[in-house]
């Protein structure tokens, strides 16, 4: 049972056995995080530098493979992906006020944002298995987009299909971690539905939510790179 | 070249040589030296800041001569020379095989004739292999998908171990070979005495007809594709602002994928080739490419002479 | 804790709680640290079982023990199994684990739990490589190069990349939950400059475990998609670059190799002062030099890609740098000798260990500056030269300084002293042993022997022969702690809390310490190596 200790003096019971104070836990806790953002940070790095090096190097048949891509369905997650921010970030506020029913409404709206996510993510795998995009035996490319671009040479399809596979491995990645960071937000949904967290301890909320934000932040990077080559007609 | 290399090699080993010995005797002094004893106890020192600059500016100095001379050396093996005699090379999962620019083909083998600058153009049929001949003291890793270089001027007649050095499954160990230094004229001989098919530059020639690049490619003006007439080893202008010097893996590039990097003021129709010609038919259209900005004026494309003198135009890289 | 009984012993982290479930679900990072001796110590030994399985086969020219595809699958298992699962972990998950916090006068890391995890990571790894050893292991070398590991082999490679995979997640956790533990957890008065040189080391390290780990991560993860889904990202006949592999792979798995000497050196320092009974010369230069070790070894990678086909101005930037790297080593190891002047030294079984150190370490390194020198590397590199080289940093240095700091912890790990005579012994039979595998083996690469080569020319035999004597030998050594170190923990002979009179807050509480470290919170007031004002007791002789 929770019991909502006001005085500092006295124990907090949220405080491991390790740690001096809840100050040293918070503190550890969050440095905790965010090296392991930047370990995110550097194993999305090592995709975005495939993408990049073969972007260069094939540049137009990228450009027209990007452009069979859903641009409306991809600006529209980046808005419900930055909508689930803002629903995190408040979700922070609830608990750092001590506000339990606010946490939980914010904490499971964030889990519907993400599940809308994914759920339009998949529509976009659809629409590539029906188009023929996926990499692999019935890979066929063929461009519908690129009337008017007589000086533009035939697309390569090995080259598109490179686009493809990067694609579906970046994206794919994405989305694991979106589905993970849903996973952890019901977790903390139920916690916080207990009463686990409050004004005194919320740090595993911060945290996920820091998690969060991260996985927001590689979309905000995959959206431009991956949907928006050349789309300036 | 290999005597340079030796002669670096020996220098190092001096160096660090000594270095290694006179660290290990001053390590083996101060521990006889400065062993517990009763009655002796050990001297606190902090540090010297003058020591400490000392011993990491000076090994930075000895490390800059030898990067220098390493780099020197590397520079000389990765820039072939200009007239050096060509021999395409074709790796494959566990053989090498050669062409001569007469046409001679081998497999295992390569001879060649001293005091002549041999370049190979290698590529790999399927995994990453890696050309190394120790007595030359020269190693290149071949890849499938473009070709790599090396050269060697042989000194000394004799018969050489060839190795493949990168590994490249089951019978890696066994993807061994010879190269064969021989006297010029005895190499001359040997030449004469094999080959029964065409030079490759004529078997590219062939080729050129053959798949139809002569439609589009003309030799007397410009077609649909550029005049090959001469193109080998010059800068190129294409389409997107880059320019770049056609060398074996342009011309490559430019057969099996085309739409890479079009020429400036041509259309991008060239159908792609790739998985319609073998890697020895890539290896003659690039030796005849190559042979038609070697041709004296007036002579026919695919004459392939000893050394054949530059023309004026070419530009230099 | 448990209260004061009367009990022969005082209750110490090993004897609080016993039975399988206090082990397995153990937060206590000095258990942690036992279970991954116990499974380290166990690959250690199969990786060295595949060692011995090559050295055997090349003492003929002839491939006539074992078939090629059973060769190349033995030098690759050797090579994974001993890079991911005994070089990188073994210091920092065995040493580190245990002493990181005492040092700096924690009771625990900062994530005790995900200690924990480490563990299970690094066991379900070794399960996954386990299994796909008996099941036809792999045959790619452990540098798995593409497109022969993509497109060619049909060996296990998705399986162990998994293994390598999840291993580096155990590998991540442990330097994150250093980082953490040294930023926040330092006792009152332990500051940056009064830390000792293995906390420096392993902080250096743990940095590079960080950003290096997930990018050997994301390469394996595209390997297994192309060969799953036959993509084309490195294979070339479907328009995609081997070389982009090659980037990838080494751009971990250079800093990789630092993983595992800077912990190895931050042993060295311990000793070292230990047993000259001296503060290190130039503390500052040498807590520093592992930081630039750190950040200076992400930038060398491709000097391992000198003959690929690499751009040649690629190259001339690649081996400058590479010389670059070698200059905080040359510090350390000036710095060491230094150390060494106006001692007062004792020769136990550490300490030889330390002085082998740093005459392995110093060939080992030294002729990595021939390997850098590109003209030279053109020659040497896929030949046993460097093959010799690596061993010399990685067995010379990395396992010797492993094997010495095993030694001068073990009072304090175990609460045992092991058996001097013995200890000593092993130290020259391993050293015997390891020069006379590994010398030869820089002339054999000179001559021309390729690598990973089941077979070869005859006239390579003799040197082959020296080798794999010197192997056996080698293999002798290591068995022999292994026996006596289990023989102390019954039979040793008790330790007191501190039986070298050294330094360090490790040596301030019990042998075995109690699960929270010490019964109060040290306060450190006190600069590391205070040997000025450290009382020396008798320095115990051979059991």
């Amino acid at each position: 049972m929770h019991t909502s200790p006001a005085a500092s003096t006295e124990h907090n019971p949220a405080l491991r056995h390790h740690f001096a104070s809840v100050e040293q836990q918070k503190n550890s806790a969050s440095l905790g995080m965010w090296l392991f953002l930047v370990t995110e940070i550097m194993f999305f790095g090592g995709m975005f530098c495939a993408y990049l090096i073969y972007r260069l190097a094939h540049f137009n048949d990228f450009a027209a493979a990007s452009s069979s891509l859903n641009i409306w369905l991809g600006a529209g997650n980046t808005v419900v992906l930055l909508l689930s921010s803002l629903t995190v970030v408040l979700a922070v506020n609830s608990a750092q006020r001590g506000k339990r029913k606010l946490l939980v409404f914010y904490l499971v709206a964030t889990i519907v944002l993400g599940v809308t996510f994914l759920g339009v993510k998949a529509k976009e795998y659809h629409d590539k298995y029906v188009e023929h995009h996926i990499p692999g035996a019935d890979f066929n490319f063929k461009e519908e987009h690129t009337a008017g671009h007589d000086e533009l040479p035939p697309v390569n399809q090995q080259h598109a299909q490179m686009f493809f596979s990067l694609y579906f491995v970046m994206t794919g990645m994405h989305a694991i971690h979106m589905i993970i960071g849903v996973g952890l937000f019901a977790g903390l949904a139920v916690m916080a539905w207990k009463g686990r967290y409050d004004e005194n301890y919320n740090t595993p909320v911060e945290n996920a939510g820091l998690y969060w934000h991260f996985v927001d932040v590689v979309w905000i990077y995959l959206f431009p790179l991956l949907y928006l080559i050349s789309r300036h007609h | 070249m290999a005597s340079n290399v030796d002669a670096l090699y020996i220098f190092l080993l001096l160096v660090c040589g000594t270095m290694t010995v006179l660290v290990s005797l001053t390590v083996i002094y101060f521990a006889v030296k400065y062993r517990k004893r009763p009655g002796h106890r050990a001297h606190q020192i902090e540090g010297s800041h003058v020591l400490e600059i000392t011993w990491s500016v000076l090994p930075m100095g000895a490390f800059l001569i030898f990067f220098a001379w390493g780099a020197v050396i590397y520079f000389q093996e990765r820039t072939p020379p200009r007239d050096a005699m060509e021999v395409y090379t074709v790796a494959k999962q566990w053989m090498w095989k050669f062409e001569h620019p007469e046409g001679t083909r081998e497999i295992n083998a390569l001879h060649v004739p001293t005091g002549r600058d041999v370049k190979i153009i290698m590529t790999s049929q399927d995994v990453i292999h890696s050309f190394f001949v120790p007595a030359f003291r020269i190693k290149q890793d071949v890849v499938p998908g473009r070709y790599t270089t090396a050269w060697f001027r042989a000194t000394k007649p004799g018969t050489y171990h060839l190795f493949c050095a990168e590994y490249c499954g089951t019978q890696h160990s066994g993807m061994i070979g010879d190269v064969v230094v021989m006297e010029p004229a005895k190499y001359e001989a040997w030449l004469s005495g094999g080959a029964s098919s065409a030079p490759l530059a004529v078997t590219g020639q062939n080729l050129f007809t053959q798949l139809g690049c002569s439609t589009c490619h003309l030799s007397n003006s410009q077609g649909r594709g550029p005049n090959l007439v001469g193109i080998f080893g010059k800068k190129v202008l294409l389409e997107d602002g880059r320019t770049l010097v056609a060398d074996e893996n342009y011309v490559r590039e430019s057969i099996v994928s085309p739409g890479s990097k079009i020429v400036s003021g041509f259309k991008p129709i060239m159908p792609t080739f790739q998985g319609i010609i073998s890697d020895d038919q890539l290896n003659a259209l690039v030796a005849y490419v190559k042979s038609l900005s070697q041709q004296q004026p007036g002579e026919g494309a695919g004459s392939v002479a000893a050394a054949s003198p530059q023309p004026k135009t070419r530009q230099v890289q | 804790m448990a209260s004061v009984t009367t009990i022969p012993e005082r209750d110490n982290y090993l004897t609080n709680g016993y039975g399988i479930k206090s082990w397995l679900l153990t937060t206590d990072h000095k258990r942690i640290a036992m279970l991954y001796l116990a499974s380290i110590t166990f690959f250690f030994f199969i990786g060295g079982m595949f060692a011995l399985l090559v050295r055997l086969e090349l003492l003929t020219p002839e491939g006539d023990l074992l078939q090629a595809d059973t060769y190349n699958k033995a030098f690759t298992m050797h090579g994974m199994i001993m890079v991911f699962f005994f070089l990188i972990p073994v210091v920092p998950a065995v040493l580190g684990n245990f002493l990181v916090p005492i040092m700096i006068g924690a009771k625990d890391l900062a994530f005790p739990r995900i200690n924990l995890l480490s563990w299970y990571l690094y066991i379900i790894g070794g399960i996954l490589i386990t299994h796909c050893m008996l099941t036809g292991g792999v045959d790619t070398g452990w540098t798995f190069y593409t497109p022969y590991s993509t497109a060619f082999t049909n060996t296990k490679i998705i399986e162990a990349g998994l293994a390598a995979f999840v291993a580096g997640f155990s590998s991540i956790f442990t330097g994150l939950n250093f980082i953490v533990t040294v930023h926040r957890m330092r006792a009152p008065g332990m500051t940056w400059g009064r830390l000792p040189l293995f906390i420096w080391a392993n902080y250096a390290t743990s940095i590079i475990m960080i950003l290096g780990t997930p990018v050997i991560a994301i390469t394996i993860i595209l390997v297994a998609a192309e060969r799953l889904f036959h993509l084309g990202i490195f294979d070339p006949k479907l328009g995609g670059d081997p070389l982009l592999f090659q980037h990838l792979f080494w751009f971990y798995s250079h800093p990789a190799v630092y993983i595992m000497i800077l912990p190895s050196m931050g042993v060295i320092s311990e000793i070292i002062t230990a047993f000259s009974r001296k503060r290190i010369f130039g503390y500052k230069f040498v807590a520093l030099s592992s930081i630039g070790i750190a950040i200076i070894g992400f930038l060398v990678w491709a000097h391992h890609m000198f003959v690929s086909g690499m751009s040649l101005y690629a190259a001339l930037i690649f081996s400058f740098l590479t010389y670059l790297v070698g200059v905080p080593s040359a510090i350390k190891v000036f710095n060491w000798t230094a150390t060494l002047y106006k001692g007062s030294i004792s020769y136990t079984t550490p300490m030889l260990y330390a002085l082998g150190f740093i005459g392995l370490f110093l060939i080992g390194g030294l002729t990595g500056l021939f390997l850098a020198s590109l003209g030279i590397d053109v020659h040497v590199t896929d030949t046993y030269f460097v093959v010799a080289h690596f061993h010399y940093v990685m067995v010379g240095s990395v396992l010797m300084a492993y094997l010495g700091g095993m030694h001068f912890w073990w009072p304090k790990i175990s609460g045992r002293m092991y058996p001097e005579g013995w200890g000593r012994l092993a130290a020259l039979i391993v050293f015997i042993g390891f020069n006379l595998t590994f010398f030869p083996q820089f002339v054999l690469g000179y001559l021309g022997m390729p690598r990973r080569y089941w077979q070869y020319k005859s006239e390579y035999q003799v040197l082959n022969i020296f080798s794999t004597a010197g192997a056996t030998i080698l293999g002798v050594g290591y068995v022999l702690p292994l026996i006596y170190f289990m023989w102390s923990m019954r039979y040793g002979k008790p330790a007191t809390d501190n039986p070298w009179s050294a330094a360090g807050l490790e040596w301030m509480t019990s042998s075995p310490p109690p699960t929270f470290n010490f019964d109060e919170t040290p306060v450190v007031n006190f600069e590391a190596y205070d040997y000025e004002h450290i009382k020396e007791k008798e320095v115990p002789v051979a059991h």
